[in-house]
């Protein structure tokens, strides 16, 4: 029971998963199976699956590095196939790359590509062909009020569910006449039946009491009435839950005077993309929120709000939240949930306990510490000094512990045996103490 | 005999008091401009569509000619009809007069706690195109083709309109907000007008953004905005979260400007039919439409007076109607404000 000297090699500091879980904070981890025969793609040699990562443009590469530097320091059993996509190109050949990319890993991370709206319509956005080509038809976002975040109302929880490839995302347009522009907005029977079945299954799986639709059907009488139609047809089939209906202006309104009223959402493009917004902004920003966007085949995971964040881009303030928790969302998917519940409860208690504010990165990766024990011990503490001050929820990560008595120490077995000490005797030292 | 010929500038406005609660927040209003001494006359006028020369629907004509003389309106809530054959009212008369923007001042009312505060925004919306054409056809059986037009004539029209309401109200900035990244060809015309315009009022900042970040930013901080500027549908939909924002549609103003000068200042809440002439209603919306209406035409006293006397009102929180809080009824509410506003001269 003696605590043995630890000599540090290098000196800086990089979070670790806090053992106490956050208090009263529930995570739901649920795999979303969208068709029950489908089936994650297999594990590769070894047990290693490979995702495509894109990391886009603006603050995509800085997230994606993130993302790589925490799966390499948990250990998870993931490689990542980075594929580029220049969005100044106006050929479609890397666009056309990476999906190949994602066909043949079955899934993938990504970062927003930028449109630039100058340039002649002949050039589309790089994200929308990626999603329909691939025929990613349900773009799923979770928001949900975080304990640690200051934001106007509390205790939000919707799932929007938002069609993905057609509705005014269809990009025909023309022009006739000079001077006036005509742009079409399609609905499809099947697509609206195949959204609507999703957004129920997604209710039913979860637990979920009430699906809201959302439309302007009373003044698209035959557009947006036959994608109300289609919702309809397909509540009949699933009695426990509460079908209702809501105009988009009037769900905006009650979105910011009550939003806790609503429960899953699910909606056409246009008003999937003003509703998922704001939902995201109520909960406290685009850095929170993660976004899933799934197909028959294959599946996306990106941020929430699709930003590209140019003006924030390399300056090491972008929030990495909502891409650390897509990377979750994306283990889950992988059926690797024990990876995907660790890193979301180290990041969510990162949240909790720290003042959040969008300029600063909570996340601070400063660099590695490797503890070499010398002799066995049942624990030791180590004490760091740093030169900077830490926040209160800075934790510590050990990524690996060589002892001659240890074979081989996981993050989550660390994870369980760490315990703070929380001994802050100046802001700028911390203990914590290692039981082996 | 000597004719002693008074010249008054007495100015006439239409009234139209709408349905349910309609009647009554427009006899509130005329009461509350009374007491104000206003200059206003009013000329109340009904307009229920009626079926015109070659089966067209239109507005009744002494409607129509009461508006063309005094060119300035003021409407209470009007009830659609779902069956009754013609168009809503709203449409037919926003096509009469081509009511080409709707302008919705949406301004933090203190003493009617929302979570968001201290927002001072103003959103203009194209209300003549855009997606709300009507031009809709079912192409096969189960896929509908919705069109969505955008013309080079209105959206310098709007942009026109929108600076020139930025630099009479001393606004500093104009966005314009669009989805020109997806509908590329259709937004990317209205950005391209807004651009235009913009180079002839360089006294005002001008700033584009997306739809999305601006309703992300918008419930996250709104006092970032200030003036924005849209297509229909896009206005539509924000107006109303704006509207959200300060407290809902029943405290919020709205004007819709046409060409030719016309001008018609509504309140934008349902007919509520469910309250309807048991002095209960609630006639913020319709006073501060009339408000602004007072702004529109020049008589910016008579318009602060009243505004401070109903902000003043509704910060007391002594009498309030149900929906703000209290438990007064419209009539003792409405002296409220009268006697406010007469102790203010």
């Amino acid at each position: 029971m003696t605590t043995r000297s630890v000599r540090a090699l290098s000196g800086a500091l990089k979070p670790l998963f806090s053992p106490r879980s956050p208090q009263g904070y529930v995570v739901a981890v649920c795999h979303q199976t969208h068709k029950s025969t489908y089936t994650a793609p297999p594990a590769r040699y070894g047990g290693r699956h490979t995702v495509t990562l894109i990391p886009g443009d603006g603050i995509g590469p800085e997230l994606a590095k993130h993302v790589c530097e925490l799966f390499r320091f948990c250990c998870v059993p993931v490689d990542f196939e980075v594929v580029n996509v220049d969005s100044t190109e106006t050929s479609e050949d890397d666009i056309n790359n990476a999906i190949m990319a994602i066909r043949r890993n079955g899934v993938a991370l990504k970062g927003n590509i930028e449109t630039n709206h100058n340039l002649p319509p002949s050039y589309k956005s790089r994200n929308s062909l990626l999603r329909t080509t691939l025929d990613l038809y349900a773009s799923v976002m979770h928001c949900q009020s975080l304990p640690g975040v200051r934001t106007q109302h509390r205790n939000i929880d919707i799932i929007t569910i938002r069609e993905n490839t057609e509705g005014e995302y269809s990009s025909l347009e023309h022009e006739n006449v000079p001077g006036v522009v005509e742009s079409l907005k399609i609905i499809t029977r099947t697509k609206s039946l195949r959204i609507a079945d999703y957004a129920f299954r997604t209710a039913r799986e979860k637990g979920r009491r009430r699906v809201t639709a959302v439309h302007k059907a009373n003044i698209m009488k035959l557009g947006d009435g036959l994608f109300l139609e289609c919702c309809k047809e397909v509540a009949s089939g699933y009695p426990e839950i509460t079908f209702d209906s809501m105009i988009v202006d009037n769900t905006t309104m009650q979105l910011v005077s009550r939003p806790q009223q609503f429960d899953v959402m699910v909606m056409p493009n246009l008003y999937g993309n003003v509703v998922s917004n704001v939902c995201a902004g109520l909960v406290g920003g685009p850095g929170l929120v993660p976004g899933a966007n799934y197909g028959e085949n294959y599946a996306v995971f990106e941020t929430g709000t699709r930003n590209t964040g140019k003006s924030i881009a390399n300056r090491n303030t972008a929030n990495p939240t909502a891409m650390l928790l897509a990377s979750c969302l994306l283990l889950d998917h992988l059926k690797l949930h024990g990876y995907a519940s660790m890193i979301r409860k180290a990041i969510l208690s990162t949240i909790t306990d720290s003042r959040v504010r969008s300029h600063r990165c909570y996340m601070q990766y400063v660099g590695g510490i490797q503890l070499l024990l010398l002799r066995p011990a049942l624990y030791f503490d180590i004490t760091l000094n740093m030169s900077s001050p830490l926040c209160s929820s800075c934790t510590l990560l050990i990524w690996e512990v060589r002892a001659p008595h240890l074979k081989w120490s996981s993050p989550s077995w660390m994870q369980s045996r760490a315990l703070d000490l929380a001994h802050r005797g100046t802001r700028n030292q911390m203990t914590v103490r290692l039981y082996l | 005999v000597a004719k002693m010929v008074v010249l008054t500038n007495v100015k006439t406005v239409t009234m139209i008091p709408g349905d349910g609660i309609g009647p009554e927040i427009s006899a509130a209003v005329m009461k509350i401009f009374e007491a104000a001494k206003a200059p206003i006359t009013w000329e109340e006028r009904n307009v229920t569509a009626i079926k015109g020369p070659g089966g067209r629907w239109m507005i009744p004509p002494d409607a129509k000619e009461s508006m063309d003389r005094s060119k300035i309106g003021l409407k209470g809530p009007l009830k659609t009809p779902i069956a009754a054959g013609h168009p809503s009212m709203n449409l037919l008369l926003r096509k009469t007069f081509d009511l080409y923007a709707n302008v919705r001042p949406c301004v933090s009312i203190e003493g009617y706690k929302t979570p968001y505060t201290d927002v001072n925004l103003v959103t203009i919306r194209e209300n003549t195109e855009g997606e709300y054409s009507g031009i809709e056809h079912m192409i096969v059986d189960g896929v509908v083709q919705s069109i969505k037009l955008i013309t080079e004539n209105a959206s310098r029209r709007i942009a026109e309109y929108a600076f020139e309401y930025a630099r009479n109200n001393k606004r500093t900035s104009v966005t314009a907000v669009h989805k020109a990244n997806i509908m590329r060809m259709s937004d990317g015309l209205f950005l391209r007008k807004c651009r235009e315009v913009a180079e002839n009022y360089k006294d005002i900042k001008f700033t584009e953004m997306y739809l999305d970040t601006v309703c992300l930013n918008m419930v996250q901080d709104p006092t970032q905005f200030d003036v924005l500027v849209m297509p229909n549908l896009y206005g539509d939909i924000l107006s109303d979260l704006c509207a959200g924002l300060i407290g809902g549609l029943g405290v919020t103003p709205s004007g819709n400007i046409g060409a030719n000068g016309v001008a018609i200042f509504e309140s934008v809440h349902g007919t509520a039919p469910d309250i309807a002439g048991m002095d209960l209603a609630n006639p913020t919306a319709l006073l501060l439409s009339a408000v602004m209406m007072l702004h529109h035409m020049g008589l910016h006293d008579h318009a602060d007076k009243i505004q401070t006397a109903c902000f003043d009102t509704i910060r007391d929180k002594k009498v309030l109607t149900k929906d703000l809080g209290g438990s007064a009824k419209c009539s003792e509410f409405t002296a409220e404000i009268c006697r406010r506003v007469q102790d203010l001269d």
